[in-house]
């Protein structure tokens, strides 16, 4: 087959409804997330409102069907970042006292 | 510029920068439209080209493999270089923190969280064994397998042994399972161009069966590569960062 071929031939489309609404349910929760993250001031909370929040991209990319993004984004934005955060916090903080 | 003047410029400013934004938007395809030929191309194709069915990693190791390259080494340089700024100087050492603040109320860490952090190492470890080595197989791959790795090696610090997280993930054996990783990587590459392939060419047979662990060639073994780097840069970060919140470094005299 040529290349246009290939680019021509029907392609699967996902049906309509249930995944619609999930998208749009997590693409809300993703915004409320992320400006929760901004509004909370105090830096610890801070670390631990964008675990939640890397949580929360974790679902909307699986929503997305991406789910070796969902892999990635789990581990990182919802464990790793945060605790590098809450370490270097710890360690500024130390320095202040 | 008086505040007035200043805040003209800024509305002049963000009125052109929504006039393009909007416009750009209008612009756009519709939602879940994909227009480009080239990801329902992969999507025909790639089976039967390199006998994996985890068709992402087949793009991320084998299509584009010389990108995955160059991001494997972001991660690699971010994490030599954290090493690098927070090695111990000449004319520093070591000293326990908690001579600094005797009086900070550190809480033990709870029986609970304790039983499930240690619970969970083991299975951690297992799950990010299992997505490295079987990207050619599934939506997986090393980077995450990689994550997944180290936050087995997390846990443990997480369960109060940090001790037993210094022990086994030293800073020059992480460093070096990092080391073998990334050059893993692209000594692959070059073994092609040593049999007259062009760089990262998949030079391994690929087996008869679509979805076997055992097919799909380089794809499988580029992916491990990248699963242990990955690893050893996030615990070698990890574990720097944690000697400066815990070991604290002081000038001497």
């Amino acid at each position: 087959m040529t290349l246009s071929a290939l680019a021509a031939a029907p392609r699967y489309t996902a049906p309509l409804g249930l995944m619609d609404a999930l998208q749009v349910t997590i693409l809300v929760l993703v915004a409320a997330g992320a400006t929760g993250v901004v509004l909370v001031r105090d830096p610890v909370r801070q670390a631990i409102a964008l675990s939640v929040y890397g949580v929360l991209l974790a679902i909307l990319f699986l929503a997305f069907q991406a789910p070796d993004v969902t892999l990635s984004e789990l581990t990182v934005g919802a464990v790793v970042l945060p605790l590098l955060l809450v370490l270097t916090l710890a360690k500024v903080r130390r320095r202040e006292e | 510029m008086t505040p007035a003047v200043r805040r003209w410029v800024f509305l002049a400013g963000m009125a052109g920068l929504a006039a393009f934004y909007l416009w750009g938007l209008t612009g756009l395809p519709g939602f879940g439209n994909y227009p480009g030929p080239y990801g329902d191309i992969i999507n025909r194709i790639a089976v039967a080209q390199t006998k994996a069915t985890g068709v992402v990693s087949a793009v991320n190791f084998e299509y584009r493999g010389f990108d995955t390259l160059g991001e494997e080494f972001i991660l690699f340089t971010a994490a030599i270089g954290t090493a690098t700024v927070l090695r111990r100087l000449r004319g520093e050492r070591e000293r326990a923190a908690r001579d600094e603040a005797m009086d900070r109320n550190v809480p033990p860490v709870s029986d609970a969280v304790r039983m499930v952090s240690l619970l969970l190492v083991g299975p951690t470890l297992l799950v990010g064994w299992y997505l490295a080595s079987h990207a050619q197989t599934s939506p997986s791959g090393g980077f995450q397998g990689g994550v997944v790795l180290a936050t087995s090696f997390i846990l443990i610090y997480l369960a109060g042994e940090f001790l037993v997280f210094r022990r086994i993930g030293p800073v020059d054996v992480t460093d070096a399972v990092g080391a073998v990783g990334a050059g893993g990587f692209a000594a692959l590459g070059v073994s092609a161009v040593a049999m007259g392939l062009p760089y990262l060419s998949n030079f391994l047979p690929l087996g008869s069966t679509p979805g076997a662990v055992s097919s799909s060639g380089t794809i499988a073994l580029i992916s491990f590569f990248v699963g242990i780097e990955v690893a050893a840069a996030f615990v070698l970060i990890v574990s720097e960062l944690l000697d400066q919140t815990l070991f604290v470094r002081r000038e001497s005299r």
